[in-house]
């Protein structure tokens, strides 16, 4: 009743259409691949766990490369479940890059980018890229050997970039060596830029989803040209079985949290050599393996720059799907792309699990 | 362009002369080396395919500087091995010292290549048993050229020469390790043998600490003699400094040199020097304490009693850091009581030390607030399995509530599925 009297005041307000057609009209199609509509919400999910645990690291956290590990073992030892706060946050940033990659290759698959969403695409690519830099930043910020040691390695690859490498590594590092610069530059990445970035590209997305409702898969629609495609509210059908994914996520990130703590390692010392079996987090290790096994040189190329680029020509392609697939925007199969598509998420499987099987030459 | 033309002429007329010159080309600066290598004698042709790793070589020497001749005498036997050009061959064995140290010995010549180099190995050597040998007449033995090799001759510092020192052992036994060899010397040859089952050997060649102790360390290199029943200690404490300081101000100090008995060696060996464990101590037949000291003596209490204590502290650490592996394992956060944990390791390397001093007053100063640090250490790491526990029952009662919020889920959107049914 009081909850009718607060929407009653609001809406001599403010205009709740959007809000009430969200809750009241917005349908959901439902299909063989409707499973697909829940991965982008999970990863939204695991973004507000990321938000609420990282806000709690901060209390903590002291971004020098004397103070940071230091911090991070305090929290983890004498902070009542500082232990438990860190463990989620580092789970569920893998299980977050995890869904979106899932969700970003079923868009494609689906090809859901085709008119009229490409912006909706385009904002999807801008935020994965960046939930890669909130990974890659936020890997060093323990300070800690191998985290240290992947982000030497890590920035080592920025270099390769043709014209601007030197720079940007400079930039990266701020200076020419990873140091207590590069940890708190890193830090203001993590906690302010990437999150600013996140707020309005991530808002723009979600607008977009609202405004043109969730894409229905070409061939689904080919197949029912004669009848109206089967759908469930969005309010509660979907949203409930939305809920049921997000609780199931909360519980496997508490038994990760509490059976494989995320551990902290040695403390970075610079002036050591590298350990053995330096590798990246898991969702750069295909990049990473791809690279050791480029030649030194190709013909007249340096094989790390090739390399480097045709990582860069890759994402690129990807970024400017909706506006290539010129048969995808007319509803017609475009199984160029398809397979494409299909050869990318092959070639990432098998050179990631080759980083960890086969770890190849140095 | 007059001046232009009168410069140019100038350079020619000062240039002409030079022309004349007989410049050696880049084959002539190898002379020896070419018409070595086509040699059919392998003795002769042997050395040409040896000097290629030869660090004479690298440094810019050639062959006439260390045999003489005429190199420039190309095609011509007589010339460029010719007597009054200096020409020397092949040394006599007992002449070898003093044809290396022609250069090695002559401070003047070998600052050139490296000031710091040492110039006394010939006069060295012959303090040695091999020089003193060779001057008697003994061919047999160690010549510079025996540990050195002839003609691929490595720097020190170069992993593949017979004096690196992972690589010196095995050097020194082509010779001490052949019993027919050292059938008239009448010494042991199963120094290697027992060397290879030292500590030393083990840090050597396992951990590969090139400044562990090898042959030379003990012995000298040049001047290579074994040290006597009076110097060992000496010897060790090059590296044992600590230890040997505690030696030298204990009762055994004295009695050992009364009974003429080496230190260090009497109870730890010499070349089989084993990783020394507190169980040296325990008195018992097989000890060394026992090879003076009576059974049920009061001296061997003493032992007993400074091995009890050692023991305590080791057990006590090694529960410690057992608990603390188990911790670990389970993900829980061990690094600030294993820092702590490195005070009582520390205690525990001191007061093994302060053994050969003898005294169970210091000893027990170090190891009973080392053992309190032990313990504090295992009831850290109980601690933490406690809360892993509380982490684990936290856990499964944090996935009941979400299980029963599951099934909730699924009911209520099978209900709202079966009351508005899709459109």
């Amino acid at each position: 009743m009081s909850v009718n009297r607060v929407v009653d005041w609001l809406e001599e307000r403010i205009d709740l259409g959007a809000f009430r057609h969200l809750l009241q009209e917005k349908v959901v199609p439902v299909h063989h691949h409707t499973i697909w509509y829940y991965f982008g919400g999970m990863t939204l999910f695991l973004f507000v766990i990321q938000v609420v645990t990282g806000i709690l690291l901060t209390f903590y956290y002291r971004p020098s490369a004397e103070e940071a590990y230091e911090s991070v073992q305090f929290l983890m030892t004498e902070v009542q479940f500082g232990w438990l706060v860190r463990s989620i946050h580092s789970w569920s940033a893998n299980l977050m890059v995890a869904t979106m990659m899932i969700h970003l290759f079923s868009v494609y698959l689906t090809q859901a980018y085709r008119k009229p969403r490409e912006l909706t695409w385009v904002t999807g690519m801008l935020l994965f890229a960046i939930v890669l830099t909130f990974g890659f930043s936020g890997y060093l910020l323990p300070w800690n050997v191998l985290s240290f040691f992947a982000t030497k390695v890590g920035t080592n690859v920025a270099g390769q970039v043709p014209v601007v490498g030197h720079t940007l590594v400079r930039f990266l590092r701020g200076g020419d060596e990873v140091t207590g610069g590069t940890l708190s530059r890193f830090y203001g990445l993590h906690i302010a830029i990437l999150p600013l970035l996140t707020t309005l590209i991530l808002g723009l997305h979600l607008f977009l989803v609202q405004q043109q409702g969730m894409s229905v898969p070409p061939d689904v629609e080919r197949a029912s040209a004669q009848q109206p495609i089967r759908t469930m509210p969005f309010a509660p059908n979907f949203l409930l079985r939305d809920l049921f994914g997000w609780f199931a996520a909360l519980g496997v990130l508490a038994a990760l949290a509490a059976i494989y703590p995320w551990e902290l390692g040695q403390k970075a010392d610079p002036f050591a050599s590298a350990p053995a079996g330096i590798r990246p987090e898991w969702y750069f290790v295909f990049m990473f393996q791809t690279l050791k096994y480029i030649p030194a040189r190709v013909g007249p190329f340096d094989g790390e720059v090739l390399g480097v680029m045709g990582f860069g020509l890759g994402g690129l392609f990807l970024f400017l799907v909706p506006f290539l697939d010129k048969r995808a925007a007319l509803g017609e199969p475009s199984p160029l792309f398809r397979w494409t598509g299909i050869g990318i998420i092959l070639y990432i499987a098998v050179f990631t699990a080759l980083g960890y099987l086969a770890p190849g030459p140095k | 362009m007059r001046i232009a033309l009168r410069v140019a002429l100038f350079g020619f007329l000062m240039a002409a002369p030079c022309l004349l010159l007989p410049v050696p080309s880049a084959e002539a600066m190898h002379a020896c080396i070419d018409c070595h290598k086509g040699l059919k004698e392998e003795r002769l042709s042997r050395p040409v395919k040896k000097i290629a790793d030869d660090y004479h070589m690298i440094r810019g020497l050639k062959c006439q500087d260390c045999h003489g001749g005429d190199h420039t005498a190309f095609d011509n036997k007589e010339a460029s091995h010719s007597r009054a050009k200096g020409f020397l061959g092949k040394p006599k064995r007992q002449d070898i010292p003093a044809f290396c140290g022609k250069c090695h010995s002559d401070p003047r010549y070998m600052r050139k290549f490296n000031p710091k180099i040492r110039t006394d190995q010939v006069k060295e050597y012959y303090t040695s048993v091999h020089g003193q040998k060779l001057r008697e007449g003994d061919k047999h033995v160690a010549v510079c050229i025996s540990c050195h090799d002839v003609h691929a001759i490595r720097a020190i510092k170069d992993q593949a020469a017979w004096t690196y020192p992972i690589q010196v052992a095995e050097t020194c036994s082509r010779c001490h390790a052949d019993a027919k060899y050292m059938k008239d010397y009448k010494i042991p040859t199963d120094q290697l043998k027992n060397y290879e089952k030292s500590i030393h050997y083990e840090v050597l060649t396992k951990k590969g600490d090139i400044s562990a102790p090898t042959c030379p360390s003990c012995h000298g290199n040049h001047g290579a003699t074994p040290p006597g029943v009076d110097s060992v200690a000496n010897v060790c404490s090059n590296c044992h400094a600590a230890v040997a300081e505690l030696f030298a101000k204990s009762v055994h100090e004295e009695a050992f040199s009364d009974l003429g008995q080496p230190a260090c060696v009497t109870c730890h060996g010499n070349h089989e020097v084993l990783k020394p464990s507190d169980e040296l101590l325990a008195g018992g037949k097989d000890t060394p304490c026992a090879t003076c000291h009576e059974e049920n003596s009061s001296e061997l209490k003493k032992a007993n009693e400074i091995r009890t204590l050692l023991q305590d502290l080791a057990k006590g650490i090694d529960r410690a850091e057992a608990i603390l592996t188990r911790a670990e394992h389970a993900g829980m956060e061990v690094g600030p009581p294993r820092f702590e944990l490195i005070e009582a390791k520390d205690a525990l390397i001191k007061a093994r030390a302060e053994t050969h001093l003898v005294k169970v007053k210091r000893i027990k100063t170090l190891t009973t607030p080392a053992v309190v640090i032990a313990e504090k250490t295992v009831k850290k790491g109980q601690e933490l399995m406690v809360q892993l526990q509380f982490r684990r029952k936290g856990l499964a009662a944090s996935l009941l509530v979400i299980a029963a919020a599951l099934i909730g889920l699924f009911f209520k959107i099978r209900e709202v599925d079966r009351r508005g049914p899709s459109g």
